[in-house]
């Protein structure tokens, strides 16, 4: 690649979040308008029809849930973007998606909550609500980026996955990530992987549309008028895709749904590790508090404190194997963040006792300053 | 069953849950009739629908069927619909489903004249779950949630749908079913939002609760209190008074809301 073949270009987080849909072959978003994810949907309004797309301003977040999931049954990849009231809203019909093995993306560019909390602030305080907002035992994939390039390269990630694994992906952004403005290398065409889903052979007969036909456990999709006129419902089914009451029958779909994904790991679970070999201290960070941390690594470094980073790209399936090696090797665990300890938990949890796990959480709207996570490296060497 | 109707179903899936009596199937039989008569491709038809005993029909029916969540069949056929407006979309609501929890989509599908055939089965009562009262149930009925009779008013149903925007507007029942069958039909034939309140029975909750007899019962006393748009222009007011009236309701010719967007596309992709 050449100089010239580069396109650098000064993008905002919601706009590289849009871009990057683009690039994975959105063909329709549907979505309502909220601070601080609204740029989303006005890049997408006007993108969409020049791409050949299609988009809509739906009455509320529970439609465009619904209309997403729709229009993906028909063969389309599809989005809808949100913040902490809206991804409220729509945790049913994420449900359903998951239940009926539809693929699409869900942004939650999170604010400070609960309830219509601090519009315009940033906070973390969703984690929790992203692997367990809707009811009933399900798995989940949620990504986070920290910069504005991984808005874009993750929304193609995200994409990607919904489409392999047949499930609906959540990005979650934050207030910061959202609004800051960086520059993006935009991709050219076959630069970054791009997958479809997998449809059903050419001449299947007797199509199933809830049967695996092979040890990912995701079954091939169909569209619909495709002509194989299959039935989906957020009832427990069986292969065929109609309603049970077996027990059986219903407890081995939930189980393969999370089997499916579980199967996947190695794919889904992205972290990065930085100078974390010889780390007395590992600090665990996620989307835009992630960038303190580098930061704050890098003065403890000067100052010869032996400071690492485990960052998580990918927040949910938790990253339970790469934060317990980690532990193993470190002393101390800090887990900053903005909400009270949600992921400092669940690190807590995956560490059984082999480090001892600290946590800085603010909940004021304020971003963690690497002079709070230094005093905080300060206090636990 | 009818050997030309017969292809229509997924005959391994019936029974049907229904209650012995209810007239849901009476109007799904309509549905039939009335796609045969369209001549739809059963391949490129999607039927649609939220949650409720009424909801079920897809389910029993030989197209692309989406049973989804409570109230929400026609956000989701919103999406069907613009992602691929090749497809004939058909939507299969209940009186709960469709005027209460869903109350929003059915008005915003109605204000784009999105091309959709809402058909709305209103047996006056949430049926599914044992007999609360809907927001079609009338004044002074009983339900398991209005003991005492029912304080709040009914919406006129097809009167919200025609203001809110809708270019087909009709009103059927589950007695009079070769004039529910032409509603139908011609519902299907309108390009944009076509919707037909189906007016059904639930004889099990709404009938015993308020003692209106048998299924049979039920289905006769259509034939009296319903009565048809024109037979009604040559009525006078008090001829009229405690009737439901039925027939086409409206029609207007409205930009449709696919080609519209599709218009959109064109022009960009122009540029
Ligand atoms: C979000 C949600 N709330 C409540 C319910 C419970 N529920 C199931 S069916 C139903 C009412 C259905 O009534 P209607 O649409 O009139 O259909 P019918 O059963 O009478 O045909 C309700 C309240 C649900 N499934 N989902
Ligand atoms: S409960 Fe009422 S509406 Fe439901 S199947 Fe029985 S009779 Fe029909």
């Amino acid at each position: 690649m050449t100089v010239t073949d580069i396109k650098a270009k000064l993008m905002q987080g919601n706009q590289a979040c849009a871009e990057g849909a683009i690039y994975a072959g959105i063909n329709f978003y549907a979505g309502y308008p909220i601070t601080p994810s609204t740029e989303i949907a006005e890049v997408l309004a006007e993108r969409m029809p020049e791409e050949g797309g299609k988009f809509i301003q739906m009455e509320d977040e529970i439609a465009s849930m619904a209309a997403i999931v729709g229009a993906s049954l028909t063969g389309a990849k599809t989005m809808t973007a949100t913040s902490g009231p809206g991804f409220s809203l729509k945790q049913e019909n994420f449900g359903y998606g998951i239940v009926a093995e539809t693929p699409c993306v869900v942004v939650n560019v999170q604010r400070l909550g609960p309830s219509t909390g601090g519009p315009t602030a940033p906070a973390q305080g969703d984690m929790m609500q992203a692997r367990w907002g809707t009811h009933g035992d399900h798995p989940v994939i949620a990504l986070c980026p920290s910069t504005v390039q991984e808005c874009f390269d993750l929304t193609v990630k995200a994409f990607n996955l919904a489409e392999e694994f047949r499930t609906p992906v959540l990005l979650l952004l934050d207030e910061v990530i959202g609004h800051m403005r960086e520059r993006v290398f935009v991709p050219q065409p076959g630069e970054l992987e791009v997958v479809d889903r997998i449809k059903p052979e050419a001449g299947t007969q007797n199509y199933l549309a809830y049967q695996p036909v092979d040890s990912t456990l995701v079954p091939p999709m169909a569209s619909f008028g495709d002509g194989y006129r299959f039935h989906v419902t957020g009832l427990l089914h069986d292969e065929t895709g109609f309603p049970t009451n077996n027990s059986e029958v219903m407890g081995s779909l939930i189980e393969r749904l999370h089997q499916k994904i579980e199967r996947g790991r190695e794919k889904i679970v992205i972290v990065e590790e930085i100078d974390i070999d010889d780390a007395d201290v590992v600090i665990i960070a996620y989307g835009c508090v992630a960038r303190s941390a580098q930061k704050a690594q890098k003065m403890a470094r000067k100052k010869g404190q032996k400071v690492g980073i485990l960052r998580l790209i990918t927040v949910w399936p938790f990253p339970e194997e790469e934060v317990l090696r980690v532990a193993e090797k470190a002393k101390a665990l800090i887990v900053p963040e903005m909400n009270r300890g949600q992921i400092k938990d669940v690190v807590q949890s995956a560490v059984v006792g082999k480090a001892e796990v600290y946590g800085i959480g603010n909940v004021d709207g304020e971003m963690v300053s690497p002079c709070q996570i230094l005093a905080k490296i300060e206090e636990v060497l | 069953m009818l050997a030309h109707l017969e292809k229509y179903f997924r005959t391994e899936r019936l029974p049907h849950i229904w209650c012995p009596g209810c007239a849901n199937g009476i109007i799904v039989k309509s549905l039939v009739e009335a796609i045969d008569k369209a001549g739809l491709d059963q391949d490129k038809t999607v039927i649609v629908s939220g949650i409720g005993c009424s909801s079920r029909a897809p389910g029993y029916l030989n197209f692309n069927t989406l049973h989804t969540t409570h109230g929400r069949a026609i956000a989701f056929a919103t999406g069907v619909k613009l992602a691929n407006p090749e497809l004939n979309v058909i939507v299969v609501t209940g009186d709960g489903d469709g005027t209460s929890i869903g109350g929003n989509h059915l008005i915003h599908g109605a204000r784009r004249n999105i091309d959709l055939t809402v058909l709305l089965f209103n047996n006056s009562i949430y049926g599914m779950t044992g007999g609360q009262y809907s927001p079609m149930s009338p004044q002074g009925a009983k339900a398991t949630t209005s003991p005492y009779g029912n304080i709040e008013r009914p919406f006129d149903i097809c009167n919200l749908v025609t203001a809110s925007g809708a270019s087909y507007v009709a009103r059927g029942n589950s007695y009079h079913t070769s004039q529910l069958t032409n509603l139908i039909y011609q519902g299907l034939q309108n390009k944009g939002f076509s919707f037909i309140e189906a007016i059904s029975t639930c004889p099990v909750y709404f009938g015993r609760k308020n003692k209106l007899g048998r299924p049979a019962d039920m289905l006769k006393m259509q034939k009296e209190f319903c009565i048809s748009k024109e037979a009604a222009e040559k009525m006078s007011a008090e001829e009229k008074a405690g009737k439901v009236i039925t027939g086409v309701l409206h029609y207007a010719e409205l930009p449709e809301y696919t080609e519209q967007y599709q218009k959109i596309v064109d022009k960009c992709q122009r540029r």
